[in-house]
């Protein structure tokens, strides 16, 4: 047994109107990947930031290598050793590798005042080779992939010679090979003795990487469990507190012929060439891929947000044409980002604002005065409907889950009467409990005779909830699978179907 | 090891023709409108056509210099027009009214500056009163103190002959009697070398950008920000205190009245100079071609005779057009 790193114990912390953690422990020893897991707002990224001074506790005591320390802000954590590398990432976009990682702390040359730029470049290339990381010191950070980003993120990190190091949803936004690439960063770390601590959603990545795993809920500690002796829905059920069972397939029956949206040859540039499919009435069609294969591109053609060189775009047997978001919405389509916070939401603005944001033209009497009533009654109607779970219709967007964001993005769709609505990536970043939800919803429109796309990188996702599956490669279509066929193999197959000219 | 040669190149170079191509969108204008007005008139490529341009060029080029620290940050100071007038009336009393030596009045014009700056930079940082509204605010404090100590009235520098020779007289010509270039020429060049190397080889300069780039990431490396942006702030001040100094010099006056609208001319030339107002980029020299091209334009334009109030019709257009350009070079 390795030894004791940390050890949390009966850690409480509130908030204005919300108890965050209530009596929760937690340890971590030298040299183990230890995975927090748990439904947003079960707490675990509250307990970090408490364990890296971002929050300080209300009670409870926090011992470091069996001493009581005192962690008020996140220097003296990181003098103590402790790193915490966070969801949305910490780095000035302008600045390059190097500057990035010695922020704050630069070498100084002679007078305290002036820079020593070579010796940050060095520095960060010594330190970027411990790690195996194939990067510049001299690099702008806003140049680089996500992944390289949390790259340098974690060698800043281990620049302060950290040997607790926690990562909070690192693999929310890497791809596959991405992924990898962490993993092995992560476990030549742990090889080396560092203690990790790795917050996810991903429950099938703790197999691939951890060694316990800590399941919090409701702000509560539940249970520590070693890895070995886990099963998914023995976690899953820890964390939700009931039992799911993730496997059952949930595709309502899809009876209509109706096609409602069909794609004719479009093709933009090397990113989508002569895409062609139909979509029916009350039908899911899943859209899988790689990333970068072109399903975001084919979203955002249809919906206008990118011009395309050539092909047509039927709705309900008519040609119409879409310049513009403005057009498609007309022509009763809705695109769900994938980045609902950029593009879906006004996070600053209210709930029931966010739900008629996009049909406003509605909510206005003759002569342009908002008829405040009316976005109530509207409102009220969809948080019940799609149970919104929020204190108030005046409550800002931005204080709700992920989950409920989402469903407030499609109450906002709905109010603006559109019956084709493109998913991008729908449970992206949201928690197994409100998945399901989701994914309920979804059936639930489908059945009422509104029309999805869903484009998915989840495999799991895709084979449960489309009737039908599309997969593209490269920006064309490479396959087409109906619910009954497809494998996740035969998707994958499809996939990476490259056109043998690219090489 | 060998690994990492070949991106290091490739991402430098890129970032190398990012940079380039900002740098030539300024200095290719500044260069056009050269090459333009010297074909359209005779009068224009003359020595003396030149040395009016970069006189003229002096104060508003000093201002933008602090200004550009700040615009870095994210911020903005619309203090630096009325807070120059301020500290060049400042100046003025401490030379003609209370008959301290000149010296003594020239650094006591730049601090007044950087007192200025320094009370921004504490209402921004600490008070957290966005910076627009903070500097405004010092804006008619400024030119309401300046008003109230001079008594409405211009001061005038008549007994302290030296005073004048700051902006007017000619270190150089004492050298090179063919090129009698005014000492103001030197001041803002030699502020442009100050400036460039604070904001590229100190602390000061680092955290500058980095604030600019990402405020909350910067808190959470440790570094200190509000101390840091009241110095940025303090900068700004002192740059607009030096400016003062500058004005009242050429002028060989304090004018109380003047000033306003000099803030906006400062900051278009940082934001033609290729500074984002959004934060996290810019440069010195980008600041100062901006600030030429300003100047080459009017006096151009004042060549070629066209009206002073037509003068100013371009000018905007000329501003909208830069920043439109750097939009869509971005873009591409």
């Amino acid at each position: 047994m390795n030894e004791e790193l940390v050890v949390m114990d009966g850690i409480d912390k509130s908030f204005p109107g919300v108890h965050a953690l209530e009596n929760c422990s937690f340890d971590l020893r030298a040299g183990e990947v230890h995975a927090l897991v748990g439904e947003n707002g079960a707490g675990k990224s509250t307990l970090m930031k408490v364990l890296a001074g971002v929050y300080s506790k209300d009670a409870g005591r926090i011992l470091l290598r069996g001493k009581e320390v005192n962690l008020s802000n996140p220097r003296a954590a990181q003098q103590h050793g402790i790193s915490m590398i966070h969801q949305e990432l910490n780095l000035m976009p302008h600045l390059t590798v190097a500057q990035n990682i010695f922020i704050g702390r630069e070498p100084r040359q002679g007078v305290r005042f002036l820079l020593n730029e070579k010796a940050i470049n060095d520095q960060t290339r010594q330190l970027l080779e411990t790690l195996h990381v194939d990067l510049d010191p001299r690099t702008k950070v806003a140049s680089l992939t996500v992944a390289k980003q949390q790259m340098v993120e974690i060698a800043k990190a281990l620049s302060f010679n950290s040997d607790v190091l926690i990562m909070d949803e690192p693999t929310a936004a890497l791809t596959d090979a991405e992924i990898e690439e962490l993993f092995r960063i992560i476990r030549h770390l742990r090889d080396r003795g560092v203690g990790i601590v790795y917050i996810t959603h991903r429950l099938e990545e703790l197999w691939r990487i951890a060694d316990r795993v800590t399941v919090m809920r409701d702000g509560r500690y539940i249970d520590t469990v070693r890895i070995e002796d886990a099963d998914i829905n023995r976690i899953i059920s820890m964390m939700v507190g009931r039992t799911i069972y993730e496997a059952s397939p949930e595709i309502p029956e899809n009876g209509s012929q109706e096609v409602v949206l069909e794609v004719r040859n479009l093709s933009r540039g090397r990113t989508l060439q002569n895409v062609s499919f139909q979509l029916k009435k009350g039908e899911i069609v899943g859209f899988a891929g790689l990333m970068g294969a072109g399903r975001t591109e084919v979203a955002r053609a249809i919906f206008g947000a990118d011009p395309i060189d050539s092909g047509e775009i039927l709705v309900r047997g008519r040609k119409v044409t879409i310049k513009s978001p403005r057009d498609a919405v007309r022509h009763g389509i809705g695109y769900l980002s994938e980045d609902r916070k950029r593009y879906g939401l006004t996070l600053d603005m209210d709930v029931e604002t966010n739900i008629v944001l996009a049909a406003f033209q509605r909510f206005l009497n003759r002569i342009g005065v908002v008829q405040q009533a009316k976005i109530r009654a509207t409102a009220h109607r969809f948080v019940e409907m799609l149970a919104i779970k929020t204190p108030s219709l005046q409550q800002k967007v931005k204080n709700l889950s992920g989950g409920n964001q989402q469903k407030l993005v499609i109450a906002k769709w709905l109010t603006a009467d559109t019956d084709i609505l493109i998913f991008d990536e729908p449970t992206r970043g949201i928690d197994v409990g409100a998945k399901s939800e989701i994914y309920r919803l979804l059936n639930d429109l489908a059945r009422q005779g509104k029309s999805i796309v869903m484009i998915s990188s989840e495999l799991p996702e895709i084979l449960r909830m489309s009737h039908r599956i599309i997969v593209m490669c490269e920006g064309r279509i490479t396959g087409e699978l109906s619910s009954a066929d497809a494998t996740q193999e035969k998707i994958m197959q499809f996939a990476t179907q490259r056109s043998a000219v690219v090489q | 090891m060998d690994v990492t040669v070949v991106p290091k190149k490739i991402s430098g170079r890129s970032m190398l023709r990012a940079d380039a191509t900002r740098k030539f969108l300024a200095f290719g204008a500044l260069i056009l409108l050269l090459v333009y007005f010297s074909l359209a008139s005779p009068h224009f490529m003359t020595f003396n056509n030149v040395v009016g341009i970069l006189l003229q060029t002096s104060v508003n080029g000093v201002l933008a210099l602090g200004v550009t620290f700040v615009i870095i940050t994210g911020g903005i100071d619309l203090s630096i027009g009325t807070v120059m007038t301020f500290s060049g009336v400042m100046t003025a009393m401490f030379i003609v009214n209370w008959g301290l030596p000149v010296g003594v009045g020239v650094v006591g014009g730049v601090l007044t500056g950087g007192l200025a700056g320094l009370i921004n930079g504490t209402v921004v940082a600490r008070m957290k009163v966005p910076p627009f509204i903070a500097t405004l605010g010092m804006m008619y404090i400024a030119k309401g103190l300046a008003l109230v100590l001079s008594e409405l009235r211009p001061i005038y520098f008549n007994d302290a002959p030296a005073f004048r020779s700051i902006a007017l007289g000619s270190l150089i010509g004492k050298v090179f009697p063919e090129f009698e270039i005014p000492n103001a020429v030197l001041i803002l060049f030699g502020a442009a070398i100050v400036a460039a190397f604070l904001l590229n080889r100190t602390v000061l300069g680092r955290y500058t950008f980095a604030l600019g780039s990402n405020e909350e990431a910067t808190r959470l490396s440790g570094v200190n920000v509000k101390f840091w942006k009241t110095l940025v702030y303090t900068v700004g001040g002192l740059f607009a205190g030096l400016g003062g100094v500058l004005m009242a010099a050429r002028l060989n006056s304090a004018q109380p009245a003047l000033g306003q609208g000099y803030e906006l001319d400062a900051i278009a030339a940082v934001v033609i100079g290729g500074t984002s107002l959004s934060g996290g980029e810019g440069t010195i020299m980008g600041t100062i071609i901006g600030a030429f091209v300003m100047s080459v334009l009017i006096n151009g334009l004042r060549i070629m005779s066209v009206d002073p109030e037509w003068q100013i019709v371009v000018t905007g257009a000329i501003l909208i057009g830069a920043v439109y350009l750097d939009i869509i070079r971005r873009r591409a």
